[in-house]
């Protein structure tokens, strides 16, 4: 089993992973706002613990595949910024050359499957992943992650069943950000306990702190270790929270402004490593000073690259349509 | 009493089985639900049980024999109490000892058949001999076509699977997958349960990391399940990851119209498929094209929907079984050339297709058929070079009228052969409704060889 460890420089690590998302979707949004991206932008501000905590127990050769809300999940998984927000604004120097967007982006090398714009079509996708590396023999997992929301779609289940079924080492991480799009949970769900929907299929789960980068890297290394083992898949319920809008179109009326403040006050994933790093290791305001400086220094550079591609040429209109 | 014991329908295709086991002998008493023999067919082996009480008073066909028409009689039965309900007296029955039917047509219900049907343990062997020394031509049928396929290329590469309903123990629905998991096992012959949209993301999910699933559909109308896994995820994930991710799988299955199963499991998909960038579709009639096109859909690169017939899976061609021959996607093949107009056809709709022909030979009618094989893409060179030719077509499908795929052939012909046309081009496909289940409506909803010599007469402008 990987080992999660506090130390000082792993736990700045995990603030740097956490602080890039969120300045990354900060300017996201702005570009967002100035009409340099276009259709639908799901920013993840809010929910950075997950991915991070996450990737943060990955091994060589792991994979993980996602829906829409899926920038964090790129960033976190190694993904060059500037490529992600190439292909936000829809030039050729994206992951997809332009032709994905914000919602279709891949990186075979970083083992980021997408970036699925149909709700719960990535949680069978995911398993076949884990398929493939039964299939080969190899002992890597696929985090598969979705929403509390697309837990409620068929698919899920049927791939639930087979993971169980053929024990594949995936962990299904179910983001549960308690409103899909519009629709919160109560309303939508005839249970709330996301991480026992695998129950009638044997598949484990625990319900964790999302907004805790340390208690989802913990857990995430005792599910992958239940993969590794060849015990079949385990479920993952993240408790979390989205800032912003489902998209940047939503005006999210269906929640109170206090509710939204109350969770970044109290809640905030950010805030509370930076506490923990500045009371266990004595870390000084220049030094976060320094960290926000190179974030913004990235972000800022991801941004210009972005914008100062080109757009796709015309003649790639009919390219990659099919494989050579 | 005396009763008959017919030859029992199996399937809603069954046209002939053999009898592969007798569990009674003459004098024996049955009781209902009593197991009296074993039945094969083409597709499976299956024990038939008696529906009477009574006494089996003679066993009319010998065990192991083969090619027995469904509703021949095969044994008579003593029923006490009974009413009469034999169609054919004892007496006649007496005729047509002893124990074989080569001389009794009556039994035989396809006429020409009879004479070549020896029923005799002697007469069995004798017609082995007569293949094993005579290898005339090497016949397959479509179902051993795309059974050896799979294997053949299960063998030359370790990253091909098949997976779906019923492929592994159960040997297949259509017995298409018989054998392969004994010779591949379980690990590369899966048994899925009966989820098709999520053993479709599945097998998507594994063909993105570059292993090749061939996922069989145990039809394609049950593949609407899984639609949404086919059309948004295997087929655009290519194009929307810039190449980065390509997904090298092949789906197929029996497509189309089998026989007296209604609105909901007798379609022909192939438009819907066909309009879809990113699939390839493929469908073949022989089976030296199933075998040939199939191996060429399991190599490439991309998602293949390979549509096949239930009820071409049992008809014989001849076919090169000693190459291991490739017949490329995208590819017509002329079947037979001719000058006064091209008929263009794919899957079953070439069978009917034939069968015009020969009517049309009749009336002096010299026809040009091409085999498209290929939906998507079209192959156009093809279809234009002999339009050019003959300046009239028909084209012949199963599939709705619709958004057909003989509406776009006959758009892209009017487009690039206009100045060549002598008459509009007409489409023959299956009528703009449900399949009804009535046999005669069934068959009224279906494309006929008589439609497709009128529409033939037509383009001609002939009585």
């Amino acid at each position: 089993m990987k080992k999660t460890s506090e130390s000082k420089k792993e736990l700045l690590e995990l603030y740097y992973k956490m602080l890039l998302i969120r300045r990354f979707e900060e300017k996201a949004g702005q570009l967002y706002g100035m009409g340099h991206i276009g259709g639908f932008c799901h920013l993840y501000i809010g929910q950075e613990a997950v991915v991070v905590g996450i990737d943060s127990v990955k091994e060589n050769g792991d994979q993980n595949i996602t829906s829409y809300r899926d920038h964090g999940h790129m960033l976190a998984c190694g993904m060059d910024p500037k490529m992600v927000m190439a292909e936000l604004t829809g030039r050729f120097t994206g992951y997809s050359k332009g032709k994905g967007g914000s919602m279709h982006m891949f990186s075979k090398s970083e083992g980021f499957y997408g970036g699925h714009g149909i709700v719960g079509a990535q949680v069978p996708i995911g398993a076949g992943i884990a398929f493939a590396n039964k299939y080969k023999k190899t002992s890597n997992v696929c985090f598969t992650y979705f929403g509390e929301g697309a837990a409620n779609q068929g698919q899920v289940y049927e791939a639930f069943n087979m993971a169980s079924l053929w024990k594949l080492p995936v962990v299904f991480v179910i983001e549960n950000n308690q409103y899909a799009m519009g629709t919160s949970m109560v309303r939508a769900s005839s249970t709330e306990e996301m991480f026992a929907r695998g129950l009638a299929f044997n598949i484990p789960g625990k319900a964790v702190n999302g907004m805790n980068v340390l208690d989802v890297a913990k857990e995430a290394a005792n599910a992958a270790d239940h993969c590794r083992a060849g015990k079949g898949p385990f479920i993952l319920e993240m408790k979390t929270y989205r800032y912003r809008g489902h998209s940047m179109s939503d005006p999210a009326k269906y929640r109170t402004r206090e509710e939204v403040q109350k969770v970044r006050e109290e809640k905030d994933p950010i805030d509370m490593l930076r506490s923990m790093l500045i009371e266990k290791h004595k870390i000084s305001e220049k030094q976060f000073k320094a960290t926000d400086a190179e974030i913004k220094s990235i972000v800022t550079e991801a941004s210009d690259f972005a914008l100062n591609s080109p757009e796709p040429d015309i003649e790639e209109l009919w390219t990659d349509v099919y494989a050579g | 009493m005396k009763s008959e014991i017919l030859m029992p329908s199996l399937s809603p295709t069954m046209e002939e089985g053999s009898l592969a086991k007798w569990y009674v002998s003459p004098g024996d008493k049955v009781k209902p639900g009593d197991i009296i023999a074993d039945i094969e067919t083409d597709k499976a082996l299956m024990e038939y049980e008696s529906i009477e009480e009574g006494t089996i008073v003679e066993l009319i066909v010998k065990e192991g024999t083969e090619n027995i028409k469904v509703n021949s009689l095969i044994a008579v039965i003593e029923t006490e109490g009974a009413e009469e309900i034999n169609i054919r007296k004892a007496d006649d029955i007496k005729k047509i000892e002893p124990i074989s039917i080569d001389n009794n047509e009556e039994f035989l219900s396809e006429e020409g058949k009879a004479d070549s049907v020896d029923t005799t343990l002697e007469g069995n062997e004798r017609r082995n001999d007569k293949i094993s020394e005579n290898p005339v031509v090497n016949e397959l049928t479509v179902r051993e076509a795309i059974n050896s396929a799979i294997a053949e290329e299960m063998r030359l590469d370790e990253d091909v699977f098949l997976m779906g309903e019923e492929v592994g123990e159960y040997q297949g629905a259509y017995k298409v997958s018989q054998g392969l998991l004994e010779e591949f096992g379980s690990e590369r012959v899966i048994d899925t349960p009966i989820t098709e949209h999520g053993f479709t993301g599945l097998a998507v999910g594994a063909a993105f990391t570059g292993i090749r699933p061939i996922v069989e559909f145990m039809t394609f109308n049950f593949a609407m399940q899984a639609l949404d896994q086919i059309i948004n995820s295997a087929a655009k994930t290519n194009y929307m990851s810039g190449g980065q991710i390509n997904c090298p799988i092949v789906f197929r299955g029996p497509n189309g119209a089998a026989a007296r199963v209604a609105a909901q499991h007798s379609q022909d998909f192939a438009s819907l498929y066909a309009s879809i960038p990113g699939l390839k579709v493929v469908q073949p009639f022989s089976a030296e094209d199933a075998k040939g096109l199939l191996k060429s859909a399991i190599r490439d690169n991309n998602p293949v929907i390979f549509l096949e017939n239930e009820i071409l899976y049992g008809k014989s061609f001849p076919v090169n079984i000693d190459t291991e021959q490739i017949i490329p996607i995208g590819k017509a093949k002329t079947i037979s050339t001719g000058q006064d107009v091209t008929i263009i056809s794919y899957g079953i709709g070439m069978m009917h297709t034939l069968e015009a022909d020969k009517k049309l030979k009749e009336l002096g009618i010299s026809a040009e058929i091409v085999d498209l094989r290929t939906i998507r893409p079209i192959d156009f060179d093809a279809i234009i070079e002999s339009v050019k030719k003959t300046n009239r077509c028909v084209t012949v499908e199963e599939s709705f009228p619709v958004c057909s795929i003989g509406s776009y052939i006959g758009s892209q012909i009017m487009i690039r052969a206009f100045d060549y046309l002598d008459a509009p081009v007409l489409n023959c496909t299956g009528k703009d409704v449900p399949m009804p289940y009535a046999e005669n409506l069934e068959k009224a909803a279906l494309i006929t060889p008589d439609e497709i010599v009128f529409s033939v007469k037509q383009v001609l402008y002939k009585d």
